[in-house]
């Protein structure tokens, strides 16, 4: 099983020079850490930047300087400023190339759960819902199951949707896959140590194994 | 040029109703008008509906108007940070409604660009969508929204000239910019207020057009959510 980090790395992996890259809270976050130095991208924050750099020294913390997470950061050479608004027109009108963001449950017809659970108190959807309804590639980071062996990729979502028809690509913990639509979920690579029976066991929804299914490669 | 100078906060939102509709800048608690918020705490007017992305902290933000309950409703898309608002909400002393945070920014600058509705992909096939109607697009299903509009937008700027001309500083932008087309009354604050001509036309982010009250604030706490730095 993949660790937190080893997601990350593994979701790095599908980042491509020249893209505009949305980061979700979480394990989307971690991805910046791991992207090669020799492929330039530009993260975007939906508050209003283009070109998030690096968590601030203590003497460059500027409480003006946020991402959408509320932490403080600093800016690339070459960074913009811009509205929410400017923000989620260019998110909505396709100029982001690539979201990341983290799932409670994926759908085989690629619906996404992840910003409300019944009974718990409800915090908002913040700009997830904007986010997947819009974007060109979707990438979840996830854990392939709950604490109590559950699976999250289902059939169909038991949570409250977040979008339709979205997610293409998945990188648990145990596995990367694709959803291909009216056919399922897609096993493409295995976790490390982890087998296609493990992976079947643990997938509610369809799954579909083309061929053979290599091992992940994480340096 | 018009002179929109009002001496303080308590000036500003002097005539701000029980009830009333009030917009409110700010992410998290980056570029919120702190001024206006503390104005409002001390006149103690009550019922408010706060359109604001967030609402705050325990202590410090639109927070502080609910440990005082004069918040009765909030429009918002994340409201995670404060647990006497959720104490509020759970004990139904106070009515939230959550909206997709590009949709809350554009209804905000709809309203502000004399744009009653307009259709979004956002939030179709989820909650969000029951009962408003949709329409497809070149395949595409979307979902109708409608502008929101205050009574009164509380905006905080970097620098400001008398004439209610704008520049904000940083990603203390955020909603700041629609908020303030889109009051009826709309009340900037801003760190620094300059006399008309200091400001580069070429640099304005809000033409004082938009801006009916100006006035310089004082003791920026501009209190940090999570400060994460590199060792």
């Amino acid at each position: 099983m993949l660790d937190k980090i080893g997601i990350a790395k593994r979701i790095a992996q599908e980042v491509k020079d020249g893209m505009y890259i949305n980061l979700g809270i979480g394990i989307p976050t971690l991805v910046a850490n791991y992207i090669p130095a020799k492929i330039n991208v530009v993260l975007q924050s939906e508050n209003g930047l283009l070109g998030i750099g690096p968590f601030p020294k203590e003497n460059e913390v500027d409480p003006d300087l946020i991402n959408a997470g509320k932490q403080t950061i600093t800016m690339m050479p070459g960074s913009a400023l811009f509205s929410s608004a400017e923000s989620f027109g260019m998110i909505r009108s396709g100029k982001v190339d690539l979201t990341i963001l983290g799932a409670m449950e994926v759908s085989e017809e690629g619906d996404i759960a992840n910003w409300k659970v019944p009974g718990k108190m409800v915090k908002g959807m913040g700009g997830a819902m904007d986010l997947v309804a819009s974007a060109k590639h979707i990438i979840v980071a996830m854990q392939h199951c709950s604490k109590e062996g559950a699976s999250k990729l289902l059939k169909k979502c038991t949570l409250p949707i977040t979008g339709l028809r979205c997610v293409k690509r998945i990188v648990s913990d145990m596995a990367v896959i694709d959803v291909v639509p009216g056919v399922g979920f897609k096993l493409l690579e295995r976790a490390p140590g982890i087998s296609i029976e493990q992976i079947k066991n643990a997938t509610e929804g369809k799954l579909l194994i083309e061929s053979e299914v290599p091992e992940m490669k994480i340096a | 040029m018009i002179d929109k100078r009002v001496k303080d906060a308590d000036e500003a939102v002097r005539d701000i109703p029980d009830n009333a509709i009030l917009m409110l800048g700010g992410f998290g608690l980056c570029g919120i008008p702190e001024n206006c918020i503390g104005a409002l705490l001390k006149k103690g007017v009550k019922g408010l509906t706060c359109i604001s992305n967030n609402a705050g902290v325990d202590d410090f933000g639109i927070g502080l108007l609910l440990k005082t309950r004069q918040v009765k409703k909030m429009i918002s898309s994340y409201v995670g940070e404060n647990a006497e608002f959720e104490r509020q909400l759970l004990s139904a002393e106070l009515e939230v409604e959550l909206i997709p945070q590009g949709t809350l920014a554009e209804r905000v600058r709809a309203g502000g660009a004399g744009i009653p509705a307009f259709f979004t992909p956002a939030g179709v096939g989820t909650e969000v969508a029951e009962g408003k109607e949709t329409r497809s697009f070149d395949g595409k299903v979307y979902l109708m929204e409608s502008w929101l509009r205050s009574d009164f937008s509380l905006v905080k700027a970097w620098k400001g000239d008398t004439s209610g001309n704008l520049i904000f500083r940083g990603t203390a932008r955020n909603f700041n910019p629609m908020m303030a087309t889109a009051g009826t009354i709309t009340i900037a604050e801003v760190e620094e207020l300059v006399p008309v001509g200091q400001l580069n036309p070429n640099e304005i982010h809000t033409p004082g057009i938009f801006v009916h009250r100006i006035f310089q604030g004082k003791n920026y706490e501009k209190r940090i959510e999570q400060k994460t730095i590199t060792k």
